[in-house]
Protein backbone atom coordinates (compact mmCIF):
# COMPACT_ATOMS: atom_id res chain seq x y z
CA UNK A 1 0.00 0.00 0.00
CA UNK A 2 0.74 3.51 -0.72
CA UNK A 3 1.80 6.09 2.11
CA UNK A 4 3.38 9.51 2.58
CA UNK A 5 5.98 9.27 5.82
CA UNK A 6 7.06 13.24 6.15
CA UNK A 7 5.54 14.09 3.10
CA UNK A 8 7.19 12.07 1.13
CA UNK A 9 5.39 8.89 -0.61
CA UNK A 10 6.68 5.19 0.16
CA UNK A 11 5.30 1.54 -0.63
CA UNK A 12 4.86 -0.48 2.72
CA UNK A 13 3.24 -3.70 3.57
CA UNK A 14 0.91 -4.57 5.92
CA UNK A 15 2.70 -3.43 9.37
CA UNK A 16 2.13 -1.26 12.62
CA UNK A 17 3.24 1.91 13.08
CA UNK A 18 6.00 0.39 15.36
CA UNK A 19 7.50 -1.63 12.63
CA UNK A 20 7.66 1.22 10.43
CA UNK A 21 10.16 2.92 12.83
CA UNK A 22 11.76 0.32 12.99
CA UNK A 23 11.85 -0.80 8.99
CA UNK A 24 12.79 3.16 7.93
CA UNK A 25 15.84 2.90 10.43
CA UNK A 26 14.23 5.08 13.99
CA UNK A 27 15.30 2.41 16.20
CA UNK A 28 16.25 3.63 19.61
CA UNK A 29 15.77 7.72 18.12
CA UNK A 30 13.88 10.01 20.43
CA UNK A 31 10.57 10.47 17.98
CA UNK A 32 6.62 11.24 18.39
CA UNK A 33 4.57 10.67 15.66
CA UNK A 34 0.87 11.40 14.36
CA UNK A 35 -0.93 9.50 12.25
CA UNK A 36 -3.45 11.99 9.94
CA UNK A 37 -2.67 14.32 11.59
CA UNK A 38 -3.69 12.87 15.23
CA UNK A 39 -1.21 11.93 18.14
CA UNK A 40 0.29 8.65 17.95
CA UNK A 41 1.87 7.86 21.59
CA UNK A 42 4.78 5.42 21.82
CA UNK A 43 2.87 3.35 23.64
CA UNK A 44 0.28 2.42 21.15
CA UNK A 45 2.45 2.34 18.07
CA UNK A 46 2.43 -1.41 18.13
CA UNK A 47 -1.47 -1.23 17.89
CA UNK A 48 -1.69 1.25 14.96
CA UNK A 49 -2.05 -0.85 12.06
CA UNK A 50 -0.90 1.59 8.97
CA UNK A 51 -3.78 1.89 6.54
CA UNK A 52 -3.49 2.98 2.53
CA UNK A 53 -3.43 6.48 2.41
CA UNK A 54 -2.32 7.32 5.68
CA UNK A 55 -0.24 10.45 6.05
CA UNK A 56 2.69 9.73 8.81
CA UNK A 57 4.85 12.26 10.41
CA UNK A 58 7.66 11.86 12.65
CA UNK A 59 8.97 14.70 14.42
CA UNK A 60 11.97 15.09 16.50
CA UNK A 61 13.55 17.80 18.56
CA UNK A 62 14.83 20.82 16.81
CA UNK A 63 15.91 24.40 18.10
CA UNK A 64 12.90 26.89 18.77
CA UNK A 65 12.27 30.44 19.67
CA UNK B 1 10.24 33.71 39.77
CA UNK B 2 7.30 31.36 39.85
CA UNK B 3 5.70 29.46 36.77
CA UNK B 4 3.23 26.15 37.32
CA UNK B 5 4.92 26.05 40.78
CA UNK B 6 8.79 25.99 39.58
CA UNK B 7 10.89 28.83 40.83
CA UNK B 8 13.31 30.14 38.30
CA UNK B 9 16.34 32.39 39.71
CA UNK B 10 16.63 34.02 36.25
CA UNK B 11 14.06 36.01 34.58
CA UNK B 12 15.86 35.53 31.25
CA UNK B 13 14.45 32.68 28.71
CA UNK B 14 16.03 31.95 25.38
CA UNK B 15 15.39 30.63 22.53
CA UNK B 16 17.50 28.17 20.69
CA UNK B 17 17.35 28.85 17.15
CA UNK B 18 19.29 30.54 14.47
CA UNK B 19 22.96 30.30 16.23
CA UNK B 20 25.87 30.48 14.24
CA UNK B 21 27.07 27.02 16.03
CA UNK B 22 26.03 24.61 18.88
CA UNK B 23 28.85 25.99 21.01
CA UNK B 24 27.65 29.26 20.56
CA UNK B 25 24.50 28.45 21.82
CA UNK B 26 25.83 26.54 24.81
CA UNK B 27 28.19 29.85 25.54
CA UNK B 28 25.34 32.22 25.04
CA UNK B 29 22.86 30.54 27.11
CA UNK B 30 25.51 30.15 29.83
CA UNK B 31 26.41 33.82 29.90
CA UNK B 32 22.79 34.53 29.78
CA UNK B 33 22.39 33.04 33.02
CA UNK B 34 19.24 31.53 31.56
CA UNK B 35 17.42 28.33 33.50
CA UNK B 36 14.64 28.45 30.29
CA UNK B 37 14.93 27.56 26.91
CA UNK B 38 12.61 26.88 24.44
CA UNK B 39 12.65 24.00 21.94
CA UNK B 40 10.73 22.74 19.31
CA UNK B 41 10.06 19.99 17.16
CA UNK B 42 10.29 19.23 13.03
CA UNK B 43 10.16 15.95 10.71
CA UNK B 44 13.52 13.68 11.88
CA UNK B 45 15.55 12.16 8.86
CA UNK B 46 15.98 8.62 10.39
CA UNK B 47 19.53 8.96 8.42
CA UNK B 48 20.74 12.11 9.75
CA UNK B 49 19.22 12.40 13.10
CA UNK B 50 20.25 15.72 13.55
CA UNK B 51 17.31 16.04 16.59
CA UNK B 52 18.82 13.24 18.32
CA UNK B 53 22.38 15.27 18.33
CA UNK B 54 20.64 18.61 19.36
CA UNK B 55 18.53 17.06 22.46
CA UNK B 56 21.49 15.51 23.82
CA UNK B 57 23.14 19.25 23.85
CA UNK B 58 19.91 20.91 25.45
CA UNK B 59 19.74 18.33 27.86
CA UNK B 60 23.48 18.86 28.66
CA UNK B 61 22.63 22.39 29.52
CA UNK B 62 20.98 21.22 32.62
CA UNK B 63 17.93 23.95 32.29
CA UNK B 64 14.27 23.66 32.12
CA UNK B 65 12.93 23.12 28.34
CA UNK B 66 9.79 24.80 27.27
CA UNK B 67 8.66 23.07 23.78
CA UNK B 68 6.83 25.79 21.53
CA UNK B 69 4.27 24.70 18.88
CA UNK B 70 5.42 27.33 16.28
CA UNK B 71 4.62 26.98 12.98
CA UNK B 72 0.87 25.81 13.56
CA UNK B 73 -1.83 27.53 12.24
CA UNK B 74 -4.65 25.97 13.70
CA UNK B 75 -5.64 24.63 17.35
CA UNK B 76 -5.94 21.20 16.06
CA UNK B 77 -2.29 21.77 14.34
CA UNK B 78 -1.33 22.86 17.73
CA UNK B 79 -2.77 20.52 19.87
CA UNK B 80 -1.04 17.66 18.17
CA UNK B 81 2.35 19.39 18.01
CA UNK B 82 1.80 19.65 21.83
CA UNK B 83 1.07 15.68 22.45
CA UNK B 84 4.21 15.16 19.83
CA UNK B 85 6.46 17.69 22.44
CA UNK B 86 5.05 16.21 26.00
CA UNK B 87 6.42 13.10 25.04
CA UNK B 88 9.82 13.56 23.49
CA UNK B 89 10.54 16.78 25.90
CA UNK B 90 9.22 14.72 28.77
CA UNK B 91 7.29 17.81 30.00
CA UNK B 92 3.62 19.63 30.25
CA UNK B 93 5.09 22.96 29.79
CA UNK B 94 3.77 23.91 26.17
CA UNK B 95 4.65 27.36 24.22
CA UNK B 96 1.23 27.70 22.65
CA UNK B 97 2.08 29.17 19.30
CA UNK B 98 -1.01 29.14 16.54
CA UNK B 99 -0.17 31.96 13.90
CA UNK B 100 -2.90 33.85 12.48
CA UNK B 101 -0.72 36.27 10.01
CA UNK B 102 1.56 35.10 7.74
CA UNK B 103 3.04 38.38 7.49
CA UNK B 104 2.97 39.53 11.03
CA UNK B 105 3.21 36.11 12.54
CA UNK B 106 0.42 37.77 15.39
CA UNK B 107 -1.53 34.87 17.27
CA UNK B 108 -4.68 33.96 16.37
CA UNK B 109 -6.75 34.22 19.45
CA UNK B 110 -9.56 31.99 19.07
CA UNK B 111 -7.41 29.39 17.94
CA UNK B 112 -5.21 29.74 20.82
CA UNK B 113 -8.30 30.09 22.86
CA UNK B 114 -9.76 26.62 21.62
CA UNK B 115 -6.27 25.10 22.04
CA UNK B 116 -5.58 26.07 25.23
CA UNK B 117 -8.71 25.35 26.53
CA UNK B 118 -8.43 21.85 25.04
CA UNK B 119 -4.29 21.51 25.92
CA UNK B 120 -5.03 22.77 30.19
CA UNK B 121 -8.20 20.09 30.50
CA UNK B 122 -5.20 17.74 29.04
CA UNK B 123 -2.98 18.15 32.14
CA UNK B 124 -0.54 20.92 30.27
CA UNK B 125 1.06 24.17 31.49
CA UNK B 126 0.17 26.63 28.82
CA UNK B 127 2.50 29.49 28.16
CA UNK B 128 0.01 31.20 25.58
CA UNK B 129 2.02 33.94 23.35
CA UNK B 130 -0.74 36.19 22.75
CA UNK B 131 -1.25 39.83 22.22
CA UNK B 132 -1.51 42.63 24.52
CA UNK B 133 -5.44 42.60 24.11
CA UNK B 134 -6.62 42.88 27.54
CA UNK B 135 -9.91 40.28 26.82
CA UNK B 136 -7.60 38.03 25.05
CA UNK B 137 -5.87 37.49 28.39
CA UNK B 138 -8.97 36.99 30.53
CA UNK B 139 -10.16 34.31 28.09
CA UNK B 140 -7.07 32.27 28.18
CA UNK B 141 -6.59 33.05 32.04
CA UNK B 142 -10.62 31.17 32.23
CA UNK B 143 -9.28 28.25 29.91
CA UNK B 144 -7.04 27.53 32.28
CA UNK B 145 -3.63 29.30 31.52
CA UNK B 146 -1.41 30.37 34.59
CA UNK B 147 1.01 32.51 32.68
CA UNK B 148 0.94 34.83 30.10
CA UNK B 149 3.43 35.25 26.93
CA UNK B 150 2.43 38.89 25.64
CA UNK B 151 4.30 39.96 22.79
CA UNK B 152 6.89 42.83 22.30
CA UNK B 153 6.29 43.38 18.91
CA UNK B 154 6.51 40.61 16.06
CA UNK B 155 8.23 37.73 16.22
CA UNK B 156 12.27 38.58 14.91
CA UNK B 157 11.05 42.73 14.33
CA UNK B 158 13.73 43.59 16.87
CA UNK B 159 11.19 46.22 17.15
CA UNK B 160 10.81 46.42 21.41
CA UNK B 161 7.83 47.45 23.26
CA UNK B 162 5.56 48.63 20.18
CA UNK B 163 2.64 49.44 22.11
CA UNK B 164 3.61 50.05 26.00
CA UNK B 165 -0.13 51.55 27.13
CA UNK B 166 -1.78 48.25 26.37
CA UNK B 167 1.16 46.49 27.62
CA UNK B 168 0.96 48.59 30.95
CA UNK B 169 -2.80 48.44 31.09
CA UNK B 170 -2.79 44.60 30.55
CA UNK B 171 -0.29 44.44 33.56
CA UNK B 172 -2.13 46.70 35.43
CA UNK B 173 -5.46 44.39 34.68
CA UNK B 174 -3.97 41.36 36.00
CA UNK B 175 -1.49 42.00 38.64
CA UNK B 176 -0.80 38.80 40.01
CA UNK B 177 -0.23 36.89 36.30
CA UNK B 178 3.21 35.76 35.71
CA UNK B 179 3.72 37.94 32.48
CA UNK B 180 6.90 36.94 29.95
CA UNK B 181 7.30 39.35 27.48
CA UNK B 182 7.98 37.16 24.16
CA UNK B 183 8.85 38.46 20.82
CA UNK B 184 10.27 41.47 19.12
CA UNK B 185 13.02 42.67 21.86
CA UNK B 186 15.81 43.92 19.77
CA UNK B 187 18.08 45.44 22.45
CA UNK B 188 18.85 45.05 26.32
CA UNK B 189 17.07 48.27 26.77
CA UNK B 190 13.72 47.07 25.80
CA UNK B 191 13.87 44.31 28.07
CA UNK B 192 14.99 46.60 31.09
CA UNK B 193 12.27 48.60 29.77
CA UNK B 194 9.56 45.78 30.35
CA UNK B 195 10.74 45.06 33.42
CA UNK B 196 10.50 48.21 34.48
CA UNK B 197 7.06 47.84 33.55
CA UNK B 198 6.31 45.06 35.93
CA UNK B 199 6.87 42.08 33.72
CA UNK B 200 8.16 39.43 35.53
CA UNK B 201 10.45 37.99 32.30
CA UNK B 202 11.63 38.23 29.25
CA UNK B 203 11.58 35.24 26.08
CA UNK B 204 13.96 36.33 23.49
CA UNK B 205 16.00 34.19 20.69
CA UNK B 206 17.10 36.24 17.49
CA UNK B 207 18.39 39.91 19.22
CA UNK B 208 21.05 37.27 20.73
CA UNK B 209 21.23 34.80 18.62
CA UNK B 210 21.83 36.89 15.49
CA UNK B 211 23.83 39.59 17.57
CA UNK B 212 27.47 39.81 15.86
CA UNK B 213 28.78 38.01 19.55
CA UNK B 214 25.78 35.97 20.90
CA UNK B 215 27.01 35.52 24.21
CA UNK B 216 28.59 38.86 24.89
CA UNK B 217 25.06 40.18 23.81
CA UNK B 218 23.59 37.35 25.96
CA UNK B 219 25.48 38.92 28.85
CA UNK B 220 24.26 42.28 28.50
CA UNK B 221 20.97 40.98 28.26
CA UNK B 222 21.10 39.32 32.04
CA UNK B 223 22.52 42.83 32.93
CA UNK B 224 19.28 44.43 31.50
CA UNK B 225 16.95 42.21 32.89
CA UNK B 226 18.26 42.32 36.25
CA UNK B 227 18.50 46.07 35.74
CA UNK B 228 14.83 46.76 35.24
CA UNK B 229 13.99 44.09 37.83
CA UNK B 230 15.72 45.65 40.08
CA UNK B 231 14.62 49.39 39.21
CA UNK B 232 11.08 48.01 39.45
CA UNK B 233 11.10 46.82 43.18
CA UNK B 234 12.54 49.87 43.83
CA UNK B 235 9.84 52.34 42.71
CA UNK B 236 10.55 54.31 39.62
CA UNK B 237 9.42 58.04 40.14
CA UNK B 238 6.80 59.15 38.09
CA UNK B 239 7.37 61.21 34.73
CA UNK B 240 6.39 64.62 34.11
CA UNK B 241 6.29 67.46 31.42
CA UNK B 242 8.41 69.94 33.19
CA UNK B 243 11.09 70.39 35.15
CA UNK B 244 11.47 70.09 38.89
CA UNK B 245 15.15 71.54 40.14
CA UNK B 246 17.22 69.11 41.60
CA UNK B 247 19.57 71.18 43.32
CA UNK B 248 17.86 73.18 46.07
CA UNK B 249 17.11 77.24 45.14
CA UNK B 250 17.20 78.32 48.78
CA UNK B 251 20.24 80.42 49.37
CA UNK B 252 20.96 80.88 46.19
CA UNK B 253 23.57 83.98 45.33
CA UNK B 254 22.54 86.50 42.69
CA UNK B 255 18.72 85.64 43.79
CA UNK B 256 16.75 88.80 44.26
Amino acid sequence: MRISVNGAAQEVGETSLAALLEHLGYSGACVATAVNGAFASASARGQTMIQNGDEIEIVGPMQGG
Amino acid sequence: MQVYGVTLGSRLMLGTSQYPSPAVLTEAVQRSGAEVVTVSLRRESATARAGQAFWQIIRDLGVHVLPNTAGCHSAREAITTAKMAREVFATNWIKLEVIGDHDTLQPDPFELMEAARVLSQDGFEVFPYTTEDCVVADRLLQAGCRVLMPWGAPIGSGRGLNNPYGLRSLRARFADVPMVIDAGIGLPSHAAQAMEMGFDAILLNTAIAKAGNPAAMAGAFRLAVEAGRAARLADPIDARDMAVPSTPVFGQAFAS
